[in-house]
């Protein structure tokens, strides 16, 4: 399971350019990572990608951190 | 200059003049075209005309689920779009105080509703690869108004501003939207005209004659090009002088 958060922050580090110290659970993308509105948009495409799953608009519009990812990925996924 | 060489493109309204003048002309440079449209047979034909790098991809774009799988189709036959031309349209003309509710929809379905779904599937690809082009095709018209076409202004206008809202999105991507406008083009719809009726559009023209659909077809190249891509957001009017915005 630790894998799942381990790859989704390894996504957010690539993604945004973030420091790894600052990608911790409870970062928020945009307020904390710099993030703007479409780096979001970004990000939930290659969660997609990366766990093979997809990730209706409802759903990622509550994916505000980094913790939100990981917990709606594990719920969800298939790998 | 204007090579698109290794560019995939996707012409809606393929079938019409102004629309296979765009695949032509994209082709011409290097692209490979996918050829939406209704008119399978005329799709085919210009398909088998340009020879390599050309897919047709029918689709009737007043249909919401064929719309949506258009992009799928046209992805699949080329492996990516890179240019989305939305160029369909179809005119409904009447008084608007006669007009009726579906043919207002209908031509609002089409020439504005399509283009933005299409858009939005295919922004999805550009955004990964950080390039793409969205070309709509509007009409003086949608700048200017027309009598006899408030649902047709409508639908030009409402391009114009859905591509600086879109263009505004995805600039940072290097992904750019913009509009050409054309003004009066020589087309199977004006050929009909009768010749008293022809005299008088072109005495509207500075430049004294109607428009080519190449002409127009130029001005899609030059903004689906590597060159243009600090152009976005823009409509590039294509009439002869006869309006200057």
């Amino acid at each position: 399971m630790s894998d799942i958060a381990e790859r989704v922050k390894k996504i957010v580090i690539e993604h945004l350019g973030a420091e790894e110290a600052k990608v911790t659970e409870n970062a928020s993308f945009i307020d904390d990572l710099g993030a703007d509105s479409l780096d979001t948009v970004e990000l939930v495409m290659a969660f997609e990608e990366e766990f093979g799953c997809e990730i209706p608009d409802d759903a990622a519009e509550k994916i505000l951190t980094v913790k939100d990812a990981i917990d709606f990925i594990k719920a969800n996924a298939a790998a | 200059m204007f090579d698109l060489t290794g560019k995939s493109a996707l012409v809606t309204g393929a079938s019409g003049g102004i629309g296979a003048a765009i695949a032509r002309a994209l082709h011409a440079q290097g692209a490979s075209v996918a050829l939406s449209g209704t008119k399978v047979e005329a799709l085919e034909a210009l398909a088998l005309e340009l020879g390599e790098r050309a897919f047709v991809t029918p689709a009737n774009l007043s249909n919401t689920a064929a719309t949506e799988a258009l992009i799928k189709t046209a992805e699949s036959a080329m492996g990516q779009v890179d240019i989305l031309v939305n160029n369909a349209g179809l005119t409904r003309d009447g008084l608007a105080m006669r007009m009726k509710d579906e043919d207002w929809q209908l031509v609002l379905d089409v020439n504005l509703t399509a283009g933005f779904r299409l858009s939005r599937a295919v922004l999805r690809g550009m955004m990964k690869r950080r390039w793409g082009r969205i070309i709509g095709i509007t009409s003086i018209v949608g700048v200017t108004g027309n009598p006899g076409q408030a649902n047709y202004a409508a639908s030009k206008a409402g391009m114009i501003g859905m591509s600086k809202a879109l263009a505004a999105e995805v600039a940072s991507r290097n992904i750019t939207v913009n509009c050409v406008a054309p003004g009066f083009i020589a087309t199977a719809m004006t050929d009909v005209l009768p010749d008293e009726q022809k005299q008088k559009l072109t005495g509207a023209v500075p430049a004294g004659r109607l428009g080519d659909p190449r002409d127009i077809a130029a001005g899609v190249v030059y903004l689906a090009s590597e060159q243009a891509g600090y152009v976005t957001g823009q409509t590039l009017h294509i009439n002869g002088g006869m309006a200057m915005i």
